[in-house]
């Protein structure tokens, strides 16, 4: 009798990838529930939507790779990509902006290039920012949170907020406006302590900006989780929010008209948390080695503060993590850990027959 | 407390060795055929010194070691030599091997056995040749001679003995049962050892945690002795020799040196307890214990098992399960390798035979593309990166693959027990290693074949010049005759065919290249007549034919002889 001829390790760990993709699922819900709080139904619209593009798209371009669809869907990594770029969208945006941005995000940035595993760059950000450079003009329409709506109005209901989503034109009156980086970069000759007065966005807020802080302290919570998880490491997140944090403080300038802001309205503005622990965290398109990791964070928060200070956009995460996306491989080179027995760190470049 | 130190990365899967330690160590009866492999050792295989048809006794040497990296090998019971011949072995590949199997005659019948009382008055070298007799090889699953290890030469003096009590494996409990209950002998093993390398300053046994029985064990016979034994927490792979020298020493072993560079020697709890039957008991290696294990069986438990007991009949004895088994491994979970055939024997490194139902260690999943999450980075203990080997693996791209250090991967299987992608990373890593060694190898054959096609065409240049400068000088002394042919007296004839002569002869130059020609070919033919020679030898030809070829070697030899006189008499 022959018996199976299998090759070791024989025993497994419990952890598999549909698993590890739908721990990040899950921990979107703290970020998705703040969103929806101070913003209404939008946010929720558009990641069910995106769901629903991107699972059919996928199935769709496993079919003409002849790759088998069920056993490629159930690694999760679409439904992913698909809530990451909706809750990276304005809420109330229009249907088709949030269709095209998930079938960039998976068919031009995942499939095209193997699907998942072979990725360059984040999926999520290249169809951001394609929607980002494309429809400017629906891309930035935020709705107003709900603390600094107007005396008797307030966000549309679901059904009223589908019909708004699907048939409306124009992005809303009234419901709409600033963000608070939006609101900061345009506040022109101000000195941080005015605009804090001045500006209901901040003036409001208890330390950042009025439902954005908790927009960010929801990602926050839901990071924290996959931290302690060990889904990634610390390296990549700290680093980001710790290069943000210092590249703030050495640029505030005591709040004069021409600072751009304090650290903790960078780390708890836009997509600053939501960067740092849903988008960098990547570990396909990120750089590989802890150390990597650092440097590779470190750049994300450093260029997506030149981007705010000093660029046209008034958040840039999406764009900071595809330029990083391009250093990954070159980081990897040199950033190989020390292994057992070696008395130094080699370089990837290295050739040893010449 | 003993400091110790943390070993990066390692995995914590269920260890699962409650199971086997439940009954202590059993004994099977003698299977009636014994297949005893003559290659059970890292180096040679052994060479047979018995006939088929020939009787042994237990104990009686069956094959001798094949030069210093080989072990001998004896027979596990009495009885007759009934087959020599290739038979599946323990191997990952299912490869079959050359095998001796014994029929027993169920008597069981010991040779003469000399055992030495006192060992502390003999010579490290007296010792050292009980034990390369006694063909004991390391049985913690390397099976590296042992006797070579333990001579390390005066050149690298060892500080610090290391007994490896660590058994990190999950389901394996040889080396615990085998120190729970023979404590007194395992130590007095370590003394003998300690012995033979010139009492190091530092002796340790490195013990995982999870074994406070063994640990309580160790503890009235070691102590006030030096020896000391270290628990540290439980973690795989600890038991690695690198692992367990960092954890115990805090030093790491430079990639690609052997434990005696740093001063230290390794050995497993089995080959300790094996010396110490060896020197003072005058057994050799003829059994080990061995965990059964699984629930694909019925019994778990240690069997004190003979080399050579085809795993089909351990199996049988503890109620093995066919239908409920998913595989049959020799070893753990983590390293062993799955069996094809339940007729291979037991070997002097089965620690363990582990048959899992399918609910215990299910079927493979199929792998899913690697998406880089680096748990398989944080899961390494040698501080590799699992996922960029992996991918380069797949590109065989050599030089990365080794600036990336896969060579010093030790193939724990931590980064595919943690891989959420069911990748089977370490087979990449087996694969890639032995195509870079194929690769290697070709290289120096082909740089020694270049070498050889410039050389020769080198040597054929210049045997055109000089037959070209010969050429000229005949035309040059035929156009001088010719010129003086007008004035024909008798001494310009002879003057003339002076010159031809003087022209035909070569400079002394040319003479010595020659003759240095004809000893470096004489040379040549000698080295390839050795070559024949021995590979007849290896072959073990007819004796006829070996007699031809050693003819013809002393031939080339005398013409070599002649060929160096005539240069010593041409440079005087």
């Amino acid at each position: 009798m022959a018996f199976k001829q299998v090759t070791s390790p024989h025993a497994h760990g419990a952890q598999n990838t549909a698993k590890v993709m739908q721990l990040v699922l899950w921990a979107t819900i703290p970020g998705l529930i703040a969103l929806t709080w101070h913003f209404g139904w939008g946010s929720l619209i558009n990641v069910i939507l995106a769901c629903i593009t991107a699972v059919a798209s996928e199935a769709l371009i496993l079919e003409m790779r002849n790759r088998p669809i069920g056993f490629y869907l159930g690694d999760y990594s679409a439904i992913v990509t698909a809530v990451l770029l909706g809750l990276a969208l304005p809420p109330l945006c229009p249907w088709w902006v949030v269709v095209v941005g998930t079938l960039f995000s998976v068919v031009l940035a995942k499939q095209i290039f193997g699907g998942l595993g072979y990725n360059p760059f984040n999926p999520a950000m290249v169809g951001y920012v394609v929607l980002l450079i494309s429809f400017p003009i629906e891309m930035t329409t935020w709705v107003v949170p709900l603390a600094l709506l107007p005396e008797g109005v307030a966000h549309p209901g679901f059904v009223e907020s589908l019909k708004l989503v699907f048939f409306s034109a124009a992005p809303m009156d009234g419901v709409t406006g600033a963000t608070p980086l939006d609101s900061f970069k345009h506040a022109a000759g101000l000195t941080v302590d005015q605009i804090y007065q001045t500006d209901s966005l901040f003036s409001q807020a208890l330390f950042a900006g009025v439902g954005w802080e908790w927009v960010n302290l929801g990602f926050l919570a839901g990071g924290i989780v996959l931290l302690a998880s060990r889904v990634f490491t610390w390296h990549g997140p700290v680093a980001m929010l710790a290069a943000m944090a210092l590249m703030s403080l050495i640029f505030w300038d005591s709040g004069s008209s021409q600072s751009p802001g304090s650290p903790l309205m960078h780390l708890f503005s836009g997509a600053s948390m939501m960067g740092a622990f849903f988008i960098l965290t990547d570990p396909v398109s990120s750089a590989v080695s802890n150390r990597g990791r650092l440097i590779y964070g470190a750049l994300i928060g450093v260029l997506t503060y030149i981007i705010r200070a000093w660029g046209n956009y008034p958040d840039a995460v999406a764009f900071a993590v595809l330029l990083a996306n391009f250093t990954a491989p070159f980081i990897d080179n040199y950033t190989l850990p020390r292994t057992y027995g070696h008395t130094d760190r080699r370089k990837a470049t290295e050739r040893l027959d010449d | 407390m003993r400091q110790t130190w943390v070993t990066p990365g390692g995995v914590h899967p269920p260890e699962n060795k409650i199971q086997s330690l439940t009954q202590p160590i059993g004994s099977l009866p003698i299977p009636e055929k014994l297949v005893v492999p003559l290659g059970q050792h890292i180096g040679a295989p052994s060479i047979a010194c018995v006939k088929q048809g020939d009787i042994v006794l237990k104990g009686q040497k069956i094959a001798d070691p094949a030069g210093t990296v080989s072990a001998a090998i004896h027979a596990p019971t009495s009885g007759t030599i009934t087959a020599i011949e290739s038979r599946p072995i323990a191997h990952s590949s299912g490869m079959e091997a050359l095998c001796v199997e014994i029929t027993s005659d169920g008597n069981d019948q010991w040779i003469e056995k000399s055992g030495i009382s006192d060992f502390e008055h003999t010579s490290s070298s007296a010792l050292l040749s009980i034990i390369t007799e006694a063909g004991i090889a390391g049985m913690g699953g390397a099976g590296f001679p042992t006797s070579v290890k333990l001579n390390p030469g005066f050149q690298r003096p060892i500080d610090t003995l290391i007994i490896n009590a660590t058994e990190c494996e999950p389901y394996i409990t040889a080396d615990d049962s085998l120190i729970r209950e023979r404590a007194e002998e395992i130590v007095e093993g370590i003394r003998i050892l300690s012995h033979i390398l010139g009492n190091p300053h530092n002796i340790l046994i490195g013990i995982e945690d999870n074994k406070p029985e063994a640990i309580a064990a160790f503890e009235p016979h070691t102590q006030d002795t030096g020896i000391n034994v270290v628990s540290f927490p439980t973690k795989y792979p600890s038991g690695g020799e690198k692992q367990l020298i960092y954890i115990l020493t805090g030093k790491e072993l430079p990639s690609g040196k052997i434990p005696a560079d740093i001063g230290m020697v390794c050995v497993n709890i089995g080959t300790t307890y094996a010396i110490k039957r060896a020197v003072v008991d005058g057994e050799p290696l003829i059994s080990r214990v061995t965990t059964m294990t699984g629930e694909a069986c019925e019994i778990n438990r240690n069997y004190d098992v003979l080399i050579g007991t085809p795993v089909a009949h351990l199996l049988e004895h503890n109620n093995f399960d066919a239908q409920r088994c998913s595989r049959v491994i020799m070893g753990g979970p983590m390293m062993g390798f799955s069996l094809t055939s339940k007729q291979i024997p037991i070997v002097k490194t089965t620690n363990c035979i582990l048959a899992p139902s399918v609910e215990e260690i299910p079927h493979n999943e199929p792998a899913q593309p690697c998406i880089r999450c680096g748990m398989c980075a944080e899961a390494c203990p040698a501080s590799l990166l699992p996922q960029q080997l992996l991918w380069y693996s797949q590109a065989k791209d050599h030089d990365r693959l080794q600036s990336h250090n896969l060579f010093d991967c030790i193939e724990c299987g931590a980064c595919s027990y943690v891989c959420p992608s069911n990748i089977p990373l370490v087979q990449h890593y087996r694969s890639s290693k032995s195509d870079i060694k194929k690769a290697q190898e070709e290289k120096i054959k082909s740089d020694q074949a270049r070498e050889r096609f410039e050389f020769r065409k080198q040597r054929i240049e210049l045997a055109e010049k000089e037959r070209e400068a010969k050429r000229a000088a005949r035309r040059e002394a035929a156009k001088q005759a010719k010129a003086s042919t007008g004035t024909d007296s008798m001494a310009d004839i002879v003057a003339a065919a002076q010159a031809r002569t003087a022209a035909k002869k070569t400079s002394p130059e040319q003479e010595l290249a020659k003759l240095e020609r004809a000893v470096s070919s004489a040379e040549m033919r000698v080295q390839k007549a050795q070559d024949k020679l021995d590979a007849a030898t290896a072959d073990s030809e007819t004796d006829e034919k070996i007699n031809i070829l050693s003819a013809a070697l002393s031939g080339a030899q005398q013409k070599l002889e002649k060929a160096r006189t005539r240069l010593a008499e041409h440079s005087k």
